[in-house]
């Protein structure tokens, strides 16, 4: 990641040690994941300790310290999405990605997480990717969203 | 917008907004909140806008993206005004035919109202539909009038009244008088009474206090707070800057959990019309009073729900709880005395201020007063969030409001107060929802 990024977001928080997970949190989703040398720089520029740094990034589970695929899915298992099928729709997207829960498959095509609450329990279970919110899928329309996404990435 | 610099010059640009605004005029507005959004709003609001100019309606009819109206599972949920039509539902492949028909020809399109699943009978109006009929939405009220982008919208709905009341009337002790006597009771769960734990703050030594909002909500199936947040921003940054003069706070932080970006975006853009208009910073409208607000993004960490670990995360630390006491009120964020309150405390702020604390009593029970939001989700037909007074039995929020379980199943429990909470069977029904009726039966509030 280039480091005048960085620099330009660690001064929009005016260097302040107490805007660390802000900062990180931007760098994240600017780069969608944090390398080491990312680290290094935020350690320097806002002189918090690289052993504080891993606290946090190991803390907040947000934070990746490994690359992230292009497409980001977040399946929700909180309980209202549980008890409408959650499960179901975790086992389409491993079918489909061929990428488990935390895992990103090597080709860095898609990176699955888990989530426990979206806050959209009325439509239940609901999947997000790149962002997109879907609400009440099945599993014949999550395979079908993910299949889009990696059709338009080919072309 | 210009700095606005006294509070004769609100009134008066209040009064430019409401000269300006015909409540006959016909106006579309179109639920946007992340469940919209979910079942699709964006290419509604896009195929509004196309058929709009298509059929020459543009400058005739109003448009607004409002915040969330409640009744997520019908989403995307269109209401025509005046006459409050309201459609579920809504795919972008029927905009034509309401601009047509409804709006152009005042026809109402059958096929996109709500019918009822227990008697099959339609309803034409929100208010008709017996999801809406049997609430009382004091707080929520305001999300399906406003677009939670337009400072201007609030104002109509007169917005800001109370911090101009506050700030020019009454005196700290007064407002902290007010807030005791309308026996507001924390909303985040725990129904501390936030009169007293204002006091605290105000009293605890220490020139430097904050302020805080509470807007981790993390429990799963829980999102009142994130409809506030996304769909009336100003109502809790107007709740919090009463807060602050009351404990003679300069400066605020609102923490919102990662997983809410919409609540971030449309809280950032709120805070940034009130600073231009000169409702935040310094000397708001000439009163000599001066805040600043912060939005704090969270991490994705379910423990800073709790209040402390909230404030370390906040100074940029791991999320991990401190004992109490010392309690925030006198030893908070950096050490110095904190009050922090959850959005829907903070919401409900203005309403208090604005009505009175008699007002506020006249609604509730004898230990809980006001209103409190639910989210309905699971197996009931209608799901989606619920405003009702203190004091509503379960059997009502579940059955009059939520139609029951559906497909006619035998009802086994209901869940309240999120994973805190506890499950209730079918002889705990009447349970009235009530801080202390809800402990009484093992469960929580929340």
């Amino acid at each position: 990641m280039d480091i005048g990024k960085i620099d330009q977001i660690i001064d929009k928080h005016d260097s302040e040690a107490s805007a660390l997970i802000q900062v990180l949190l931007e760098i994240q989703s600017e780069n969608k994941w944090l390398p080491k040398e990312a680290l290094t720089r935020v350690s320097e520029k806002l002189a918090v300790p690289m052993s504080r740094i891993q606290h946090i990034t190991t803390f907040y589970k947000t934070f990746s310290l490994t690359p992230k695929g292009r497409h980001e899915v977040h399946v929700c298992v909180g309980t209202a999405c549980h008890v409408r099928g959650a499960q179901n729709i975790l086992d389409t997207v491993e079918e489909v990605t061929g990428v488990k829960p935390g895992e990103t498959d090597p080709d860095l095509n898609f990176s699955v997480e888990t989530v426990s609450c979206l806050g959209c329990c009325a439509l239940g279970p609901v999947m997000v990717v790149d962002g997109e919110y879907h609400g009440n899928v099945e599993p014949a329309e999550t395979a079908k969203v993910l299949k889009d996404c990696a059709c338009s990435q080919e072309q | 917008m210009a700095k606005i610099t006294s509070p004769a010059e609100l009134e008066k640009l209040r009064e430019k907004i409401l000269s300006q605004r015909d409540p006959d005029k016909l106006c579309i507005t179109l639920c946007s909140g992340s469940a919209c959004h979910a079942t699709g709003c964006d290419p509604v609001a896009d195929a509004l806008a196309e058929e709009m100019e298509k059929q020459g309606v543009v400058g005739k009819v109003d448009f607004r993206r409002t915040g969330c109206h409640g009744f997520c599972e019908q989403g995307p949920i269109l209401v025509v005004y005046p006459q409050g039509i309201c459609y579920l539902k809504v795919k972008a492949e029927d905009v034509s035919e309401i601009i047509s028909a409804t709006v152009k020809g005042g026809k109402v399109i059958e096929r996109l109202l709500y019918v009822d699943p227990n008697t099959g009978e339609k309803a034409t109006l929100e208010e008709d539909i017996p999801f809406y009929k049997n609430q009382q939405r004091l707080v929520l009220g305001p999300n399906r009038k406003i677009d939670p982008k337009s400072l201007e919208d609030y104002l109509a709905v007169d917005g800001y009244q109370a911090l101009v009341k506050t700030l020019f009337e009454l005196s700290p002790e007064e407002v902290v008088g007010e807030v005791k006597n309308a026996q507001l009771r924390g909303r985040g769960g725990a129904g501390f009474p936030s009169g007293i734990k204002w006091d605290f703050a105000r009293k605890a030594p220490g020139e430097q206090k904050y302020v805080v909002v509470n807007c981790d909500e993390g429990d799963p199936g829980a999102y009142m707070d994130r409809s506030v947040m996304e769909g009336n921003p100003f109502a809790v940054l107007e709740g919090l800057m009463i807060g602050a003069y009351a404990i003679g706070a300069n400066e605020g932080y609102i923490y919102v959990r990662q997983e809410y970006p919409l609540a971030v975006a449309n809280l950032t853009i709120a805070i940034e019309q009130a600073e231009e208009a000169g409702l935040l910073g310094e000397n708001i409208l000439g009163s000599g009073f001066d805040f600043t607000v912060k939005v704090h993004r969270g991490a994705g960490a379910f423990i800073c729900g709790e209040e402390t670990s909230l404030l370390n995360s906040l100074e940029g630390k791991a999320g991990e709880p401190n004992a109490r006491p010392p309690f925030p009120a006198t030893r908070g964020l950096w050490g110095k005395p904190t009050n922090i309150n959850n959005v829907e405390t903070w919401a409900n702020i203005p309403l208090v201020i604005n009505k009175g604390a008699d007002y506020f009593t006249a609604i509730g029970t004898e230990g809980s007063k006001g209103t409190k939001i639910f989210s309905l989700v699971g197996k009931v037909n209608n799901t989606g969030l619920v405003e009702v007074p203190m004091g509503t039995t379960l059997k009502d929020i579940i059955f009059k409001i939520g139609g029951g379980v559906p497909g006619g199943k035998q009802f086994k429990a209901v869940q309240t107060g999120g994973p805190s909470g506890g499950c209730l069977p079918e002889d705990l029904l009447d349970t009235q929802v009530d801080f202390d009726e809800l402990t009484r039966a093992g469960a929580m509030m929340g």
